[in-house]
């Protein structure tokens, strides 16, 4: 199969699968393939399903559901699947020592999803530990690379899909996005990515993190790609009592007739998110600001809040995670240590000081700070607080407008290591992508073009699930810009 | 120090399964993990695995609010969920979801009362709050906790639905303590949550000082009448310390009930901080006015209606009908047998005196002794009759009990009694004759047909006549009618 194949779209793809299965075959070679080819310089993999497990499980796929292949709406689909996502029989680690060798016994809501429409887990994507970092540096077995300057991180926490993406390694893949975790590494590697409303897709068998933000969502080379995935994976699932209950949307279509209609929207254009972004982020953001503005009614909205934002989003996560955290101690799974003769709070203060990282054991000990008698006061009431102003004041903004645009990330990808020197100035980057998670709002990143050879993205923001918008521009962007099924090569 | 002039102030706090659920409180693994082996009522959910999310037992919910109104609470117009945080080896998350009262949450209950009887008086015991929260798993030692070189964990209890009821310090003595216990395990039998007796369901913690000196709370004990020894034993201790001018410790201590003793678990100089925050995977979810009036209205009747009802119904004082209705399945049974028996003083007294006194001497349940409504009603109805003595009432009872022996049949066979009142028989054979004239033909012209006539006066006393002296008021009958 020749390597155009590589940057079809998946709706093309399917296309294909469906008038001849054994085309299912020549994909995955090809991408294996790739695989063999990139993995070794991008390391966008944690656990890699092997080619031959891959193949037995598409032949039964093949042979059994030959009937039913015109309702899966995954049919053959290889999907790179973040490893905070728990996949029954395969490993899920979550990038650290902790759970190395944990091995869930049953799959997250949405794999079960995935796995019903005849989509593919092909492996579990590199990470921030626990989800924890920008950079995709603090997972605890090595850092993933950006396809695009192997010099520089994909970003993060869901670095390894969006590597995976860009690299071709995986034509879809599911991150998860508690402050960025999905826009962030899709700007930094030019890929799409979408943070649903919260409660719009299950949180059943994520890794929590920190879970009033934790949200998974689709990652694609392509706006209609994105579509396809998060059809499958949005939806009510009483496993999740934070799930909403919601009639399921049909997000292609919607696309597709909103494209077609074009409906005249109003749009946001967030000031001091542009004006505090490195300039080569400025100027190519306006350029995607113009091409919108050119057919959409925009107005120059004003977010005063700054650095406010990422300090009620660290002290709600930090919070939330140090309770999360809490039950990784070693008895029932996780990092095992000898244990004679220790009492098992030894056992546990040596399974934790081992098995975490340094980010995840300053979170864990901020969260903990932040939540004691004496200081929730001061910092997790006060964040809440500020948690409720935020959304009262976009409340108020998306009276005035449909969706509201800025940056992705206010930087270019950093160079690996760079982040380690200056950590305030990694949370300091979250400052555009945070907002959505604060509020519950659903939030893209939409590639738009390249600053020196290093990809550049906006986001746009829109209501309560009105995930349907936010395709609508991404696909408007996508038709400007081309930016549209791109393959990194890597060298 | 005049110690007897201090008041003595006890708390308690609760802890009770609600045992009649199907499944856990967070997840459906069911509920009844008593006779399983080991960790074998368990999920993904209750094991405290990555990724998981609870979602609340609505029933559970309705138990709780059942239970609150019972216990003349507010219930609370919201339902939230908050993290308590310690690390234990039995708590799988090594957080606990439970409720409190803070800000942004509230327990599900608060501010109701029970009204105990407690020598000869009334007394109310406010109720300060009602939780919902899980259970942990269990850690089984291996031989004891002093000597096992190493412990398992079980996490069949892991997530089991709790209430924990607290009450205000309102109990002045270990007796009026068990009463309030009594009184609250009636009230959750009554409304069907929960079976107390079953292993583990019911545990109190309970708090006790002299007013104005240190508290100490006894955490952990298993059942009614430990509660009260442990505060017995409790007293004589804190007092000895006041009296010799001591401080009584502010401290947790453990019952320990085979040596009858509390010893120190650790100081409460330093309140341990259990970073209380909403459960962010539980939102908190309305209760409604309609639901909380549905449940309210639908109640059983409870212990203090019964007892009044009782009074009037049957007419027994209030001391009897409280010790009837506090044990529900011997006040089933009291109305049972009221309705085939109308003394009902004589049939309480019997029922609350040795009755109970033999199932608690046999370490009974109400699910398996013997005897029936029936069996006793049939006792009374000897002894009213004269047929049977107090001392062979008393002597019969227990076999009734604990085999189910028929007292007519029991009685004739053991030639326990035999009826030798010739009025009476006389009675008796007067009547048989009256129903039998041709019984009475055939023995007139056939000495041996005779038999027939005394094997109906025997039928007809359940086989007690004296079978001689019955003969003999025959054969003077059919001889004065010759």
């Amino acid at each position: 199969m020749s390597y155009k194949y590589l940057s079809m779209p998946v709706y093309r793809l399917l296309q294909e699968f469906k008038t001849d299965p054994m085309k299912i075959f020549d994909y995955l070679e090809l991408v294996y393939k790739v695989i063999n080819g990139t993995e070794n310089k991008i390391r966008s993999f944690i656990t890699l399903i092997s080619k031959d497990i891959v193949f037995k499980y598409v032949e039964k796929l093949v042979k059994e559901g030959l009937e039913k292949f015109d309702s899966l709406k995954l049919l053959g689909i290889p999907i790179a699947v973040k490893d905070n996502i728990s996949t029954k029989g395969i490993r899920t680690t979550c990038a650290s020592r902790m759970l190395e060798n944990y091995i869930p016994p049953y799959n997250a809501t949405v794999i079960e999803r995935i796995i019903k429409e005849g989509g593919i887990i092909i492996g579990k994507t590199n990470m921030d530990e626990f989800a924890m970092g920008s950079t995709t540096e603090t997972s605890a077995f090595y850092p993933t690379r950006n396809p695009w300057d192997l010099s520089r991180v994909p970003g993060g926490s869901s670095g390894g899909s969006a590597a995976a993406l860009s690299a071709g390694e995986a034509p879809l893949a599911l991150g998860s996005d508690t402050g960025g975790s999905i826009r962030n590494p899709a700007a930094f590697c030019g890929v799409y990515g979408l943070k649903p409303t919260y409660g719009l897709v299950s949180r059943y068998g994520l890794i929590a993190y920190a879970s009033s933000m934790d949200q998974i969502g689709p990652m694609a080379r392509n706006t209609m790609d994105l579509a396809i995935l998060l059809n499958i994976i949005a939806g009510h699932d009483s496993k999740d009592s934070t799930s909403l209950l919601i009639n399921g949307k049909d997000y292609v279509s919607l696309l597709k007739e909103l494209t077609h209609k074009e409906p005249r929207l109003r749009i946001g254009i967030i000031k001091e998110l542009f004006e505090n972004s490195d300039e080569g982020i400025r100027s190519k953001t306006y350029k995607a600001v113009d091409m919108l503005c050119a057919y959409h009614d925009c107005l120059t909205i004003s977010l005063p809040y700054g650095k406010q934002l990422v300090a009620a989003y660290y002290i709600i996560a930090m919070a939330e995670a140090s309770s999360n955290l809490a039950r990784f101690d070693g008895v029932r799974y996780g990092l095992k240590i000898p244990f004679e003769n220790k009492g098992w709070d030894e056992i546990y203060s040596e399974v934790r000081t081992k098995g975490f990282g340094y980010e995840v054991k300053k979170r864990i000990a901020l969260g903990a700070y932040i939540l004691s008698v004496g200081y929730r006061d001061m910092y997790y009431i006060r964040a809440l607080k500020f948690r409720r102003i935020l959304k009262e004041t976009f409340d108020k903004i998306f009276k005035s407008v449909d969706a509201v645009m800025s940056p992705t990330m206010p930087i270019l990808p950093p160079k690996l290591g760079e982040f380690f020197e200056d950590p305030l100035r990694m949370y300091l980057a979250d400052v555009n992508t945070v907002i959505a998670n604060l509020i519950g709002v659903p939030a893209i990143s939409i590639p738009i073009d390249f600053y020196n050879g290093l990809p550049v993205a906006v986001q746009i923001m829109s209501r309560q699930l009105t995930e349907e918008v936010l395709l609508y521009l991404s696909m408007q962007l996508e038709e400007k810009t081309r930016f549209r099924n791109i393959v990194a090569e890597v060298h | 120090m005049l110690i007897n002039n201090l008041n003595i102030l006890i708390g308690l706090e609760v802890h009770t399964q609600l045992t009649k659920l199907r499944s856990k409180l967070f997840c459906p693994t069911p509920a009844d993990y008593r006779k399983s082996p080991p960790n074998t009522y368990v999920c993904p959910i209750c094991l405290g695995l990555p990724g998981t999310l609870p979602v609340v037992n609505k029933k559970a919910v309705e138990y709780a609010i059942a239970v609150a109104k019972a216990l003349n609470c507010e219930v609370s117009d919201k339902l939230v969920f908050v993290r308590k945080h310690y690390f234990y080896p039995d708590l799988p998350k090594n957080y606990q979801i439970s409720q409190y009262i803070g800000p942004g949450f509230t327990a599900i209950a608060r501010n109701g009362y029970v009204k105990i009887y407690a020598d000869g008086k009334v007394k109310i015991i406010r109720i300060r709050r009602v939780n919902i929260e899980e259970d942990p798993g269990r850690i089984v030692y291996v031989g004891s906790i002093e000597i096992s070189p190493y412990s398992l964990i079980d996490y069949n209890r892991s997530g089991i639905a709790l209430l924990e009821i607290v009450t205000e310090p309102d109990m002045a003595s270990p007796k009026e303590a068990r009463a309030f216990l009594e009184k609250l395990i009636a009230i959750l039998e009554y409304l069907g949550v929960t079976d107390p007796r079953e292993e583990g369901a019911f545990r109190v913690d309970a708090n006790i000082s002299f007013e104005g000196f240190g508290r100490v709370e006894i955490k952990n004990i298993g059942s009614v009448k430990d509660v009260e020894k442990a505060l017995t034993y409790e007293i004589i201790r804190q007092k000895k310390i006041i009296e010799q001018g001591g401080k009584v410790e502010r401290e947790t201590r453990h019952w320990n009930p085979s040596k009858g003793v509390t010893v120190s678990l650790r100081s409460k100089e330093y309140e341990e901080d259990y970073r209380y925050f909403p459960d962010p995977d539980l939102p908190p979810m309305k209760l409604d006015k309609s639901l909380i009036e549905r449940i309210s209205s639908a109640l059983p009747e409870l212990p203090d209606n019964r007892i009044a009802r009782f009074t009037m119904q049957y007419g027994l004082d209030e001391y009897r009908a409280s010790v009837l209705v506090l044990n529900k399945w011997l006040a089933d049974f009291f109305e049972d047998a009221a309705k085939i028996y109308s003394n009902y003083k004589k049939l309480a007294d019997l029922l609350i005196t040795d009755f109970l006194r033999w199932i608690n001497e046999y370490n009974l349940s109400p699910e398996n002794f013997k005897a029936t409504p029936l069996h006793i009603v049939k006792l009374l109805k000897l002894w009213d009759e004269g047929i049977l003595s107090v001392k062979m009432v008393k002597e019969i009872l227990p076999q009734i009990i604990k085999d189910g022996i028929d007292v007519e049949s029991y009685v004739a066979a053991s030639g326990y009694v035999k009826i030798i009142d010739k009025s009476y028989l006389h009675k008796i054979v007067e009547e048989v004759m009256k129903e039998h004239p041709k019984a009475v033909q055939d023995a007139l012209s056939n000495p041996k047909a005779i038999n027939y006539l005394i094997g109906l006066v025997m039928k007809k006393t359940g086989g007690k006549a004296d079978p001689q002296i019955t003969k003999e008021i025959i054969q003077e009958i059919l001889s004065s009618i010759r």
